[in-house]
């Protein structure tokens, strides 16, 4: 049923399909409509569920843990800060191999402290073993719950899943979206059967001290399981499909690719404003593309390389910084062509829209601009270098 | 042949705390999980592949047992099985006291069924005995070690269950390694109640204290019979329960024990530490009347 | 899949700390026991069974030799006895 709804109120009401028995959170802008939608929920009786008011992020991410360890269904969201200071944890979860799903609501992080949208926080915890998928619109932010739970929760994966939308933009934005019904969400996703958990029936010791003689093949049980998600996400959009009728691919998308001369690698809200730039200048004959990637990780290199091999200039668009090194997203795209015959000439790499500064069609039109046969490394756009002046004395 | 806490760990001989384990894994029976954090319990416990624990078991992190327990009561009261089962969260000093105190909280404060059991042997022990919350007054720990400039550690014990107690919840109790059947039937008692329980265990470390393996529960009693380390009962916010002494001089305590060696030839030190006993057994009026009140 | 590392109840009995005793072992006297318990309690191994009176005995495949035992014995049935055939 379509309406026109807030996204955190989207993100909400399909989390409210899925289901989860426990749900925990601290609040931190901009998740903070997501959980006080589903607190409402379950304080309305729609929505069963233990809803548990912890006392900080660490232990809201501890608090899923452990009901995901009892072999229940849970949810959490969480952004920036809240996100770095509950780290600990989600490697932990990663490592015991608990299918959790979490909304991260894409912001900055501090120093400065800003509560505006970028993505450096997901991106800061792009090595903890959680496969990351990067929502581009309402729509596909609250789909992607539903997916990132059936992914998890698949016997041969058993791997918690971050769900990325951007904050303010995503969470606050309204949008036209479909909302599915109970029955369809039921009929893709099946109740949780836990192939783990703590039982009094069954004994078994969760989380124990591993030494060097067997620590090594438990990271790469995960290691190995991530690049099989990279098999099973496209399985998994194409069931979405059938059941919701809505397509996504789960690992990149292509828009006007296939003759592109020049083409824009994004993740993210961004990539709306960039198609809307590409369907400008493509009607002046000018042959742009855009390759959005959904699923960060499982890095989809295969993918990418398919995409991209033939096409003589790429801009990669971060949204978050490695800092003193190559911008992390470019990084990775470049690593994609290194001794490859077939490769792009130039991939260039821009920096865009930190602490929510905002990314309008004019601020793509520069990185189109700049994406010439000279390779630019790190490029900020949108910078005002009359704010760099010193005033200390 | 034992089942519910096995032989084969790897603690240390005369741990008070592996026997402080067993007594209240015993007592709580096989329908228990235990969320337990990082600390000595855990790690002689579960080195992989073996785990001692014949009932589920989860560690997680240092700090979060109290939260990752909340989220299993969570997940028990979501299958309806929470009144069947009991949630025990575990922690060292150090992890209740120190880094595990917000979590800790969180849990007393929101009212989860859960009995949390401090096993407090008065420093980090695992990581090498340096100082916790719960380090007593002038003890030798390696953070805060004996010098010429130093009498060890310089403050009072965190009075973790006053802590607990002041989040109004309905029992906390502290018990000792040395008074086997008194632990028991506080675990038993706590287990009975619905709501969040505390229990601070005394586990006296014959590694970390420097006393013989054998002195375990001799130690662990004399802690109790100096009024160092009251055993009382809190109900509802109330002392209802407490251990009457008949109280020995401190120096027979710190005498049997390393970390206490550098106290001896000093009574100023040892004077100090005797008015932190008379002030316990005046706040809890431990001291056996001398006339029976029967 | 490959997936958490698990344990099952039962695997440290894999582990004989029995070899950790280099000086004394318990034992068991079997003459004034008067089935107290107390023994069994705060064997922090858990490895004393028994049941009715002078039936108590250790596991010395677990037993670490503290000394606990014997310590608390009220009728000082048990005796710390110099552990045999170790250097």
């Amino acid at each position: 049923m379509k309406e026109f709804i807030e996204g955190s109120r989207a993100v909400a009401e399909v989390v409210k399909l899925c289901k989860p028995g426990v749900i925990s959170a601290y609040p931190i802008t901009p998740q903070t409509h997501i959980v006080e939608e589903l607190a409402q929920m379950v304080a309305n009786g729609e929505l069963k569920s233990e809803f548990i008011n912890v006392e900080s992020e660490h232990s809201a991410a501890s608090a899923v843990l452990g009901a995901s360890a009892a072999g229940v269904r849970a949810y959490t969201a969480t952004s920036s800060q809240g996100l770095l200071l509950m780290a600990e944890v989600v490697f932990n979860i990663a490592g015991m191999r608990l299918p959790l799903v979490m909304t991260c609501a894409n912001r900055a992080i501090s120093a400065p402290i800003n509560i505006w949208n970028d993505q450096q926080d997901s991106v800061s915890l792009r090595d903890t073993g959680w496969i990351q998928l990067f929502a581009e619109d309402v729509q596909e932010a609250a789909d992607l719950h539903l997916i990132a739970y059936k992914i998890a929760e698949d016997k041969s994966m058993m791997v918690p899943v971050m769900v990325c939308m951007d904050g303010f933009i995503l969470t606050h934005g309204i949008e036209n979206v479909d909302i599915p019904t109970q029955e369809q969400a039921d009929k893709f996703l099946p109740a949780y059967k836990p192939l783990y958990k703590l039982d009094v029936a069954n004994p078994i010791t969760m989380g124990p001290l591993a030494g060097p003689d067997y620590y090594t093949e438990a990271r790469y049980a995960l290691h190995k399981t991530l690049e099989d998600a990279i098999h099973l996400i496209p399985k998994v959009t194409a069931d979405f499909a059938k059941v919701f009728g809505r397509t996504y691919n789960g690992l990149v998308e292509g828009y006007h690719i296939k003759d592109a001369e020049r083409v824009i690698v994004a993740m993210g809200s961004v990539c709306g404003t960039i198609k809307d730039v590409i369907d400008e200048l493509r009607a002046k004959g000018k042959k742009i593309g855009l390759l959005k990637i959904t699923s960060y990780r499982p890095f989809p290199a295969q993918a990418i390389y398919d995409a991209l091999k033939d096409v003589p200039k790429i801009a990669v668009i971060d949204r978050a910084l490695s800092l003193g090194s190559y911008a992390p997203l470019a990084s990775e795209i470049k690593a994609v062509f290194f001794g490859k015959k077939k490769k792009p000439d130039v991939i260039s790499s821009f920096i865009v829209g930190l602490g929510g500064r905002d990314i309008t069609k004019d601020s793509i039109k520069e990185v189109v601009r700049l994406l010439t046969a000279k390779e630019v490394t790190g490029e900020f756009i949108d910078l005002k270098p009359e704010l760099l002046k010193e005033n200390y004395s | 042949m034992n089942s519910i806490f096995n032989s084969g760990h790897t603690a240390c001989a005369g741990c008070g705390q592996s026997l402080a384990a067993r007594l209240v894994l015993e007592a709580a029976g096989p329908s228990t999980i235990i969320v337990n954090n990082t600390g000595c319990l855990e790690v002689f416990s579960t080195a992989y592949p073996q785990t001692a624990w014949g009932v589920s078991f989860v560690h997680s992190l240092f700090e979060n047992c109290a939260a990752v327990a909340s989220g299993v009561e969570g997940a028990l009261k979501y299958l309806g099985t929470k009144d069947k089962i009991n949630v025990i969260a575990q922690g060292g000093d150090g992890g209740t006291a120190d880094i595990g105190l917000q979590a800790l909280s969180g849990m007393l404060e929101r009212g989860h069924d859960i009995l949390y059991v401090c096993y407090d042997n008065e420093a980090y022990m695992n990581t090498g005995v340096q100082r916790s919350g719960l380090t007593p007054f002038e003890t030798n720990t390696t953070t805060s070690p004996i010098g010429s400039c130093s009498i060890g550690n310089l403050r009072p014990k965190k009075p973790m269950p006053e802590i607990a107690m002041a989040h109004g919840i309905p029992y906390v109790a502290t018990a000792s390694a040395g008074f086997v059947q008194d632990l028991q039937r506080k675990v038993k008692k706590a287990l009975a109640i619905k709501g969040p329980k505390y229990i601070q265990v005394h586990v006296p470390c014959p590694l970390g204290w420097r006393h013989e393996s054998n002195k375990t529960i001799d130690v662990g009693k004399l802690a109790v019979e100096t009024g160092l380390y009251p055993l009382i009962e809190y109900e509802n916010g109330q002392l209802t329960g407490h251990k009457t002494i008949t109280p020995k001089p401190v120096e027979e305590y710190l005498k049997v024990q390393g970390r206490f060696k550098h106290l001896m030839n000093n009574p100023e030190a040892i004077k100090a530490i005797q008015a932190v006993a008379d002030n316990n057994i005046k706040k809890y009026g431990l001291k056996v009347e001398a006339q029976s009140a029967a | 899949m490959f997936g958490p590392l698990i344990s099952k109840p039962g695997t440290s009995r894999d582990n004989k700390t029995g070899s950790w005793r280099v000086e004394a072992r318990p034992k068991f006297l079997h003459k004034n026991c008067i089935a107290c318990r107390l023994c069994l309690l705060v064997c922090p191994e858990g490895c004393i069974t028994g049941g009715e009176k002078n039936t108590y005995d250790c596991d010395l495949a677990y037993c670490k030799g503290c000394g606990d035992c014997a310590a608390i014995c009220p009728k000082k049935d048990i005796e710390m006895v110099k552990e045999e055939g170790k250097e």
